[in-house]
């Protein structure tokens, strides 16, 4: 059942991806166009997925997952180095290519060696970050 | 161009809907790079079929559905350099931040996290200053 559900999640977020045109990088780096040719797109996108996650949210109280188990517990708030440094970095390799990790798998079947090349690239950075968040955190890495 | 924000309205509901699936049916925050990158980093091997059933479908429905009513591109920049940069950037800093546009924007946002909304403004602003510079400024990206 896990599995399953794990796929029809997968299925809807790549479906929505595609529709929503998140896939297509030039809607993307349109939307971070602040200063150019901005394209809104991307907040309807974001607004649209917000409205049933929060009503998602607000259903897990007094429930439990269908699978079992439970529902994962909110983590602290602390703004950390790793948070911000790593969510600017993000940014950056977002502003410059279009793609984030959703998009970037939702568009693999048709997205050519650019796509290939940016999912190896990412995959690399991946693997490299535990490296670099030890640097930055020693604490909590 | 309205009918864009129309498409983007119903994508956006079909990514939520999917985030709550996530979240009702397996207790999951629905974020893609802690999805792949518990793959790549062996954090996620207690959970790898999972994993694995969440991304195969996720690459393959868009696969299908492109094939099928065709036109799907990315247009992603042909300057491989740029390319490279930008993967390694992303899978950095995703993993550094421990999320992306879909677990710390979309899931963390719709329950008010303030990490997801510090996470979700440092990485537009971060975006929104490199195509400043890189397209406005150097010329780099079209």
């Amino acid at each position: 059942m896990r599995n399953l559900f794990a796929a029809l999640a997968g299925g809807l977020l790549g479906t929505g991806l595609l529709i929503s045109e998140m896939t297509d990088t030039r809607k993307v780096q349109g939307w971070l166009d602040i200063f150019g040719d901005w394209d809104p797109t991307l907040a309807f996108v974001m607004g649209g997925a917000i409205v049933p996650m929060a009503i998602a949210w607000q259903l897990t109280r007094a429930r439990a997952p269908i699978v079992g188990g439970a529902f994962p517990v909110p983590t602290d708030a602390e703004i950390t180095p790793k948070l911000t440094i790593g969510s600017i970095f993000f940014g950056m390799g977002w502003g410059l290519t279009g793609l984030c990790p959703g998009p970037a798998m939702a568009s693999l079947g048709f997205g050519g060696t650019g796509g290939l090349i940016f999912l190896a690239a990412m995959l690399a950075g991946m693997i490299a970050a535990p490296k670099l968040a030890i640097r930055l955190d020693p604490a909590t890495a | 161009m309205p009918i864009d924000w129309i498409y983007g309205l119903l994508g956006g509901l079909l990514i939520g809907a999917a985030g709550a699936v996530f979240l009702l049916a397996n207790g999951r925050i629905m974020g893609a790079s802690g999805i792949i990158g518990g793959l790549v980093d062996g954090t996620g091997r207690h959970n790898k079929t999972e994993r694995l059933s969440f991304l195969a479908a996720l690459i393959f429905v868009p696969f299908v559905l492109a094939f099928v009513f065709g036109g799907a591109q990315t247009y992603l920049t042909g300057n491989i350099g740029l390319v490279i940069i930008g993967g390694l950037l992303v899978g950095l800093g995703t993993r550094l931040a421990n999320g992306c546009t879909s677990g710390h924007g979309v899931c963390g946002i719709s329950r008010l996290s303030v990490r997801g909304i510090v996470a979700t403004l440092f990485y537009i602003g971060a975006g929104a200053v490199t195509v400043l510079l890189f397209k406005h400024t150097l010329g780099i990206i079209a």
